[in-house]
């Protein structure tokens, strides 16, 4: 590739965001209409709500519900994961259950917990972890379940068994599998964070964006809407470098085998 | 020295179809102890009949209800949003991404905006939504579903086209064939493995959010009567519609992996490797 | 010290299965390097796995030293074919080699001796730090051997492990394994494909018959020692050991062909 080429191709990376953003601005200082404030106005909600006085109030809760409900979800769906993938005659009864309860429609819950375990954080916070816990369920027994013979026969072989087998060597070959499941889980548990939060809070993120629009105080609501953008980045950004870090031996492999 | 091999005669046809159905039954056996778990548990008091009816109780529920209109209609309403949805989606999707895909400058252009955007959870627009359409909700379900599912298709679409290989397009244009030829008969059914797991994905997410805007917004279909059954406190009533629910993620989810299945079978990834 | 009576192994059931060792009895004493070769599909792994007690015998007796075998015995390694996969590819080289000797309550200093001087006698002391994806499938196939050298077992079990590799590779690892039995003292049995292999590393050679495998012909190998790729294989004894497989196998092949019976990946 052509110095030339490379360098345009890096001025359209850089320019096209800004060009974006200009146009965004002149677009919602024009007439965009109510719903649409400008541009500055969203900035400057953006920083007077979340930086930093509603940060205890509202982003600290809602962060708090995800990571716990998430983190309960992958303990759990590893745990029972290993256990269904060593146990065939379990894996076989219980998929069918396990692949219904992961077919509805995560929302479609959402009633329900507000029914059996009410509206206060310990029911987001179960409720996360119950839709979550699918992915990562149904991905660890794949992975353990479908580790390669030939490391099972030398696992016997060697006489290796018991704790070392299962964390110095099952769970390591099945890591792939379970990031997959643990980075499918990851969306879920934000949109229902978010959709548990406008349904039935008083507190947190979503709340704070339902109750702006109500109240017609639409920058403010914009300014939850891109802080929501901004999470779901984030998150997105910090789950991947953990995931590069842990799997770095899996990267490596596969790249030479191509 | 050799023993002659005793050969086996192969099983009929009408024996490997009992087998089959047996071993289709064996696995329900888990789902049957379950739901007679849960029915004895219940009745007994141990699990809170209260917001917990027996699972007896529910299914009679739900078909009692399914012998009325309301939840064809309901699933109608949610289905014509999900399809609207994804077809939007698509018609987006598909054009965009075949550009990006083959289009490095284009590609290298718009690719930070698609990575800033792509993790941005759709649901932080119902609000939006609901001020935008609250002329009619149902047209602002169609759109949640299409903005959410337009991401995974098109991520996919480019993924394909740009995995195609340079091979097998420099051979086409060895033949002097025609760029809009190469494109439509020779880059697009290389990718087609890759859109049709994007099609997988979006319509997943496309049915999320169409309920997620009928529950949370009241926009019409079965989200709408999940929420009117909890209100009126009818439970029974209530858990009839969320198993309406998955049943609908199940079937599409079906579907769309059948299609992609066959899609993927000629695919040196899904091809079983001769040992 | 290792005996087999009478060992047969079906597969499937006693009407439908598939019989693929028949009355197989031999033994094998101290400080051997027995081959076992035979036609493709014969059943030469299954033997091998029957020995290290991945495979329950369908009848008859395996022993070791007098005492039944009857789960895979502690003073047997394996090396297997697939070297890419037997190796863990989230561990280093020396973590490799190292870890079987976790259960064997080692102090540190005698755990991290037994892995240098194995992988020193396989030439990778320079690469402990590596991890095996990126080393050659020759240099992975000798972190396998290094692997099973550390444990120190009695035997080493080794399962047509330079299948997969060049004819030059293949030839350093041959000398490597006849260098391995001297400075080890380890009994070696080893499965492979290629005759002249067979005969170059052997003190017996046993022949496989068609499957139901059995054995052929037991042969006894009588090159001088140290053996030498160039030198040995130039000898007349050499030669005629070598027909004598041959001829062995192609009419087991043939046999096999005729009963039906194709190859088989095992």
């Amino acid at each position: 590739m052509t110095r030339r080429r490379s360098a345009l191709y890096i001025a359209a990376e850089v320019l096209t965001p800004l060009l974006i953003v200009i146009g965004v601005l002149i677009f919602t200082n024009g007439s965009a209409g109510f719903y649409f404030p400008p541009l500055q106005d969203v900035l400057v909600a953006f920083q007077r709500n979340w930086l930093f006085d509603r940060f205890g109030t509202d982003i600290l809760p809602s962060l708090g519900r995800l990571f716990a409900g998430y983190l309960i979800a992958v303990v759990l769906g590893v745990a029972l994961g290993v256990l269904l993938g060593h146990v065939r005659w379990l894996r076989r009864q219980m998929s069918p259950i396990i692949e219904f309860l992961r077919a509805i429609p995560p929302p479609a819950l959402l009633p329900f917990t507000i029914i059996a375990i009410g509206v206060d954080s310990s029911a987001k916070i179960a409720l996360i972890a119950f839709i979550c816990i699918w992915p990562v369920l149904l991905n660890t027994m794949d992975g353990i379940a479908g580790i390669e013979p030939t490391i099972k026969d030398t696992g016997i072989v060697y006489r290796i068994r018991g704790r070392d087998s299962l964390l110095f060597v099952e769970l390591r070959a099945a890591s792939p599998q379970i990031f997959a499941g643990m980075r499918t889980a990851l969306p879920l548990a934000l949109i229902l964070m978010v959709i548990s939060e406008m349904v039935a809070s008083t507190n947190g993120i979503g709340y704070f964006v339902i109750q702006s629009q109500r109240t017609f105080a639409i920058a403010d609501m914009w300014s939850g809407i891109v802080l929501l953008g901004v999470l779901g980045y984030l998150l997105n950004l910090i789950f991947t470098l953990i995931e590069r870090r842990a799997l770095s031996w899996y990267l490596g492999a596969r790249a030479t085998t191509r | 020295m050799t023993t002659p091999l005793r050969t086996e005669r192969p099983p009929s046809a009408a024996a490997r179809a009992v087998r089959r159905i047996l071993h289709a039954l064996g696995s329900l056996g888990g789902v049957v102890v379950v739901l007679l778990l849960c029915e004895l548990l219940i009745r007994v008091g141990v699990l809170p009949g209260r917001f917990l009816p027996p699972p007896s109780v529910v299914l009679l529920t739900l078909a009692t209800e399914l012998t009325t209109p309301a939840p064809w209609l309901a699933m109608l309403d949610t289905l014509r949003g999900w399809a609207f949805g994804l077809g939007i989606a698509t018609a987006i999707a598909l054009p965009l991404g075949l550009l990006l895909g083959s289009n490095e400058l284009a590609y290298r252009a718009l690719r930070p905006v698609i990575e800033f955007l792509r993790p941005v959870p759709s649901v932080a627009l119902v609000p939006l939504v609901f001020l935008l359409f609250s002329y009619d909700l149902g047209d602002g379900k169609i759109f949640l579903a299409a903005f959410a599912s337009t991401w995974p298709l098109l991520v996919q679409t480019i993924y394909g086209v740009r995995n195609v290989l340079p091979v097998q397009i420099d051979t086409a244009r060895s033949f002097h064939i025609p760029s809009f030829d190469v494109a439509t008969r020779v880059v697009l059914p290389s990718a087609i493995p890759f859109i049709a797991t994007g099609f997988r994905i979006a319509s997943t997410v496309s049915l999320i959010l169409v309920l997620t805007g009928e529950i949370v917004i009241n926009a019409g279909g079965v989200g709408e009567a999940i929420n009117a059954a909890r209100e009126g406190s009818q439970v029974a009533l209530m858990y009839a519609y969320v198993i309406l629910a998955g049943l609908l993620g199940i079937l599409i989810n079906l579907v769309f992996r059948a299609i992609e299945h066959r899609a993927l079978h000629w695919h040196p990834s899904h091809r079983v490797v001769a040992a | 010290m290792l005996k087999l009576a009478g060992i047969s192994k079906r597969y499937g059931s006693a009407e439908t299965g598939t019989l693929a060792v028949k009355d197989l009895t031999f033994e094998i004493d101290d400080r051997e390097v027995v081959t076992i070769v035979g036609p493709s599909g014969c059943g030469k792994t299954t033997v091998l796995k029957l020995m290290a007690g991945l495979l329950r015998p369908t009848e008859g007796t395996i022993e070791l030293d007098g005492v039944p075998v009857t789960r895979p015995p502690e003073q047997i390694a394996l090396v297997f074919q697939d070297y890419s996969a037997s190796l863990y590819p989230w561990m280093k080289v020396a973590d490799n080699v190292a870890f079987p000797l976790r259960r064997k309550k080692l102090s540190r200093a005698d755990r991290d001796a037994r892995v240098s001087r194995a992988l020193s006698s396989v030439g990778l002391a320079d690469f402990a730090d590596r991890y095996p994806w990126q080393l050659s499938g020759g240099m992975q196939q000798r972190v396998a051997i290094a692997r099973g050298l550390a444990y120190q077992p009695r035997i080493l079990l080794m399962d047509e492990p330079f299948g997969a590799l060049d004819a030059q590779t293949r030839a350093d690892l041959e000398d490597l394994v006849l260098r391995v039995r001297e400075e080890f003292d380890v009994t070696i049995i080893f499965v492979t494909h290629d005759i002249d292999e067979s005969v170059y590393l052997a003190d017996r050679v046993l022949v496989m018959g068609p499957r139901p495998t059995f054995i052929d012909v037991d042969l006894a190998v009588d090159l001088p020692s140290p053996r030498d790729q160039i030198v040995t294989k130039d000898t007349p004894e050499f030669s005629h050991l070598r027909a004598e497989v041959y001829r062995r196998i192609k009419a087991s092949s043939l046999a096999m062909a005729a009963a039906g019976t194709a190859p088989e990946p095992h």
